[in-house]
């Protein structure tokens, strides 16, 4: 018989904090810049240059720890990580080793979509600089090296294995980079590597509660990917043992493109980093009234949000996570229910239509000129009857980037709906006289039919029939035929 | 007696009464340079049209009328691990062999704005590391006061200007005795400042918990004027101290009376000559004469000093070192087969045997599974041996110790006995260790022409006190400013 195993996942995400200088030095902390333009002999490890610590990068930390319900190290200090590589100038990484700024936290991931909840432990978050980037270029025999990203701020969030799949594994990716947008301490841009993370995945024999060996796999460069990675990896793994192999203590390296997981190194290679306190900076003391005031200028966060939203205004669990994802979606949808619409409908508008338009315009809320008040007043429309849903979509297309309301535009358009039946009776009349065959299908008991000659009637009507009421004069005028 | 033989506190005086120019004090030195450099070696580069310039500069300002720095125009040498814009600075290694920084250290922004006048860079033991000037990748330092001597390590090349009259003042940076024992040696004056009161920023750095820069001088009055300079907070140095300075020149008022010295007595041990112990002694006793009270103390681990100050040193220099690695800058081994061969290559040729040695020390005392028995160990020893000058200091103003176990020895002497020359620093280490300022002063000379120098060592921040010491010693010597006679 098939032994049954159960996944096993710990996550390590680095997230890029957006201070407007990197961590050690004066140098601004922008992505996208020419190549070694963002740079000085300090985030270079030139002889002589030493760090001084930007103190705005504890206090994101130390941000990102309450939201995550960590204990703070308010005394901690920092250490050279070394190891040699061509990114990395000093030919060591200070970051923090055995005291973190931030240990023994929490996220809370929904599970279901009945709001039940699973608790993913923190391990630690701890600051550290990132380090270059090297560049490959086919016209030079070698790589070139470009600093700029040198001394970027990050901080690396440690989860505990408590990860079982690879939907709860997107579950609390999705938290984490909610959590750090609430708390706007980092850009958030996958696409720039602004969160990264390394992904530790092992197997063991379903309710045995024995780990078994874990492999470390990097390079996975999005959320989609580490599920893809997780998933890949914990089959591998359970074939190895289901063939009476052994998993190796190893890292591997993911390859997206062609879905496998390959080694790097294996335990033996494994490098010793000779940790120990950088001499050249202080031991990191933060009063405790300013940790405490730190925790104090908290936003709500992104799961309190979600269930809010489900409890509150009746959303489903799909709706609410959806709109809590960023604090700028939230902050709309919590603007745009005081305009008195049914949250529901507000909802389905700015995860539907809205969407739809910012996604295929690659556009943020920001920067179209629909505000609460005006998506509102379009809802309303429709609520009261007075445009159709299809008009509504219209509409919305005209105000998302103009400074015309939804008034104004159904009025100049022609949307109005119109419910006079006197007016809508013509209409029916002549689509039941062009349509003979439906009618008689009715007739014959085939009453599903009607939904078409709506269609009809709503068609002649230029989209401003009432469907409702055409659809009740529809039966109507047949009965009488 | 020519200008070059002069201090810069007399130099000062005459600029400012307009009985010579910057620019002739600036050529009185390097005609002395002319003439001893090739015996002494104490430079590695000559920045002769930097320093005209910079003495031009005075000039002109004193024909405006301006008020000018005490240091303004006084020639001053520096170690060539104190980073100068756009002037070479090696660290005496092939490693460093063409790097020119492009950014001057701290103390140099600030000396250059006093109106200091640089006349090159000196050598030293590879990357700090030595108490002799033989470890140097381009030559090797004599001593100008007998020439077959050593001028001592690691500051050399500083300590031999001075002493040869080739400078009149000079930087040096002491990690464990790197500034004192070479004063000793030469017979001058040098201060290792309290650690955190002098900006590290732009010094290369060897073992960065314990690093300082220091002046040398001849007389105690020319290190006070340059250590006023020397020390302050720098916001780029996270260690520098946000004390206020006194004014030490001020603070040199000549009295010892009720002074209270205390003499440890491990540092008067088998170890020290007796010609060095005799010499330190007399000198306590002339300070006796004049006012002071002398009373034994105990500083129970200062054997073990030696042990923690290479873990630590060691350790700190082989994490610092790693960013020599022929990527960005320095030198890069001509030949090699992909990344991991360009680095093993370039550190084989780059790095000399000591600094080799010491990065494969350091590089296993912080070893996974040998971090606690002996990086771990030798912080918390260092907590011990601060603690026991502090205890020391409950009832004594300073502590009075020979600067090194004996006189300079012969170069070659020591070169193939790295126990033997750490040795040289037994006397210099437990001031680094417990981050204490240390001033050694000259207190005699042998048949020999070799000078003995005794240490004042104080509690932190009490270089005040030090220097006020010294000054009233030099005053009983009879005076320290002797220009060795090549």
């Amino acid at each position: 018989m098939a032994m049954d195993y159960e996944i096993v996942v710990g996550l390590e995400i680095h997230a890029e904090l957006n201070t407007d200088t990197k961590i050690f030095c004066g140098c601004k902390n922008v992505f996208g810049a020419e190549v070694n333009s963002c740079c000085c002999p300090i985030c270079t490890g030139m002889p002589g240059s030493l760090p001084s610590l930007n103190e705005k990068v504890v206090d994101y930390a130390i941000k990102m720890g309450h939201a995550l319900n960590c204990t703070i190290n308010n005394v901690c200090k920092q250490d050279r990580k070394n190891y040699f590589y061509p990114d990395l100038p000093k030919a060591y990484q200070i970051s923090q080793f055995d005291v973190p700024l931030c240990e023994h936290g929490y996220l809370d991931i929904m599970v279901d979509d009945q709001g039940n909840t699973k608790r993913i432990g923190v391990t630690r978050i701890h600051i550290e600089e990132d380090a270059g980037k090297l560049l490959h270029d086919d016209r030079f025999n070698g790589s070139l090296c470009d600093y700029n990203r040198c001394g970027v701020p990050l901080i690396e969030i440690v989860s505990e294995p408590d990860i079982r799949s690879s939907a709860e594994a997107k579950a609390y990716l999705d938290g984490i980079k909610a959590t750090l947008s609430y708390l706007d301490i980092s850009d958030c841009k996958m696409q720039e590597g602004s969160i990264r993370c390394d992904v530790n995945v092992s197997v063991m024999e379903k309710g045995s509660g024995k780990f078994g060996t874990r492999v470390e796999m990097k390079n996975v460069n999005s959320f989609s990917a580490a599920v893809r990675a997780i998933d890949y990896e914990a089959q591998r793994q359970m074939d190895v043992l289901r063939k009476g192999g052994t998993v190796d203590q190893e890292t591997r390296r993911w390859d997206d493109m062609k879905g496998v997981s390959i080694m790097m190194r294996s335990k033996e290679d494994a490098q010793d980093y000779r940790y120990f306190p950088d001499p050249d900076l202080l031991t990191i003391v933060v009063d405790e009234e300013h940790v405490k005031e730190l925790k104090d200028s908290l936003p709500e966060l992104p799961g309190h949000r979600m269930l809010r939203y489900m409890k509150e205004f009746g959303l489903p669990h799909f709706d609410a996570n959806l709109l809590v994802e960023n604090k700028e979606k939230a902050a709309f949808f919590d603007e745009a229910v005081q305009f008195g619409c049914q949250p529901k409908n507000i909802s389905n508008w700015m995860l539907g239509d809205v969407s739809r338009i910012l996604n295929e315009k690659n556009l943020t809320l920001a920067d179209t000129k629909l505000t609460p008040k005006k998506l509102c007043e379009m809802i309303a429309l429709i609520e009261k009857k007075e445009i159709s849903n299809n008009a509504g979509k219209t509409v919305l297309e005209e105000i998302i980037f103009s400074d015309k309301t939804a008034d104004q535009v159904v009025k100049e358009k022609g949307l109005a709906q119109i419910s006079d039946s006197s007016f809508l009776e013509g209409i029916v009349k002549s689509v039941l006289e062009a349509n003979p065959k439906a009618v008689a299908d009715y007739k014959g008991g085939k009453t599903n039919v009607a939904g078409f000659l709506v269609g009809q009637c709503m068609r002649a009507s230029k989209g401003q029939g009432n469907p409702a009421i055409l659809k009740e004069l529809v039966e109507k005028e047949i009965s009488k035929l | 007696m020519e200008l070059y033989e002069k201090s810069a506190y007399e130099l000062s005086g005459m600029l400012r009464e307009k009985k010579c120019s910057a620019k002739e004090i600036a050529q009185s030195v390097f005609d002395r340079i002319d003439a001893v450099e090739d015996k002494t070696q104490a430079y590695i580069t000559l920045t002769r049209e930097i320093a005209m310039e910079q003495a031009g500069a005075v000039d002109e300002k004193l024909a405006k009328g301006e008020q000018l720095h005490p240091l303004a125009g006084i020639p001053m040498a520096v170690k060539d691990n104190i980073c100068t814009k756009d002037v070479l600075t090696t660290c005496a290694s092939k490693m460093l062999y063409n790097f020119v920084p492009p950014y001057d250290a701290t103390v140099m922004e600030k000396l250059n704005a006093c109106g200091t006048v640089m006349l090159g860079k000196t050598n030293l033991d590879e990357f700090a590391m030595g108490s002799s000037c033989e470890r140097s990748y381009f030559k090797k330092t004599h001593n100008p006061r007998n020439l077959d001597y050593v001028p001592g390590g690691s500051s050399g090349g500083s300590a031999a200007a001075v002493a040869a009259g080739e400078a009149v003042i000079a930087l040096g940076s002491d990690t464990g005795g790197s500034i004192r024992q070479p004063a000793s040696y030469c017979g001058l004056v040098g201060l290792k400042p309290t650690y955190g009161s002098v900006s590290r920023y732009g010094l290369v750095a060897f073992g960065s918990s314990l690093d300082q820069i220091g002046p040398f001088a001849r007389t105690v009055k020319d290190a006070a004027m340059l250590y006023q300079v020397l020390c302050g907070r720098d916001p780029r140095d996270a260690t520098s101290s946000k004390r206020e300075r006194p004014d030490f020149v001020a603070a040199l008022d000549g009295n010892v009376k009720g002074l209270r010295i205390g003499i440890p007595v491990e540092y008067f041990g088998p170890g020290v000559d007796d010609v060095v112990k005799k010499a330190v002694f007399a000198a306590v006793d002339q300070l006796k004469a004049a006012g002071a009270t002398v009373k034994e103390v105990s500083l129970p681990s200062t054997d073990y000093a030696l042990s923690a100050y290479y873990i630590i040193s060691s350790a700190e220099a082989s994490s610092n070192l790693a960013r020599f690695d022929g990527v960005k800058y320095g030198y890069r081994a001509p030949k090699f087969d992909g990344l991991i061969d360009m680095y093993e290559r370039t550190r084989s040729e780059g790095f000399g045997d000591e600094v080799k040695r010491r990065i494969m020390l350091g590089t296993f005392v912080l070893s996974s599974g040998y971090y606690d028995a002996y990086y771990k160990r030798a912080k918390l020893l260092q907590h011990q041996i601060a603690d026991e000058f502090a205890h020391c200091f409950e009832d004594c103003d300073l502590l009075i110790t020979p600067t090194a176990p004996g006189t300079a020895f012969k170069l070659g002497e020591n070169v193939d006995d790295p126990l033997k020359m750490y040795a040289a620093d037994i006397c210099t280490i437990g001031v680094n260790i417990a981050g204490l300022p240390g001033l050694s002063i000259p207190c005699a000379y042998t048949e020999n022409n070799l000078p003995i120098g005794m240490q004042l060592i104080g509690p932190k921040f009490s270089e005040d006190l030090l220097l006020k010491v010294g000054d009233c010693f030099e005053t009983i010597y009879g005076g320290f400013n002797t220009v060795a006679k090549i």
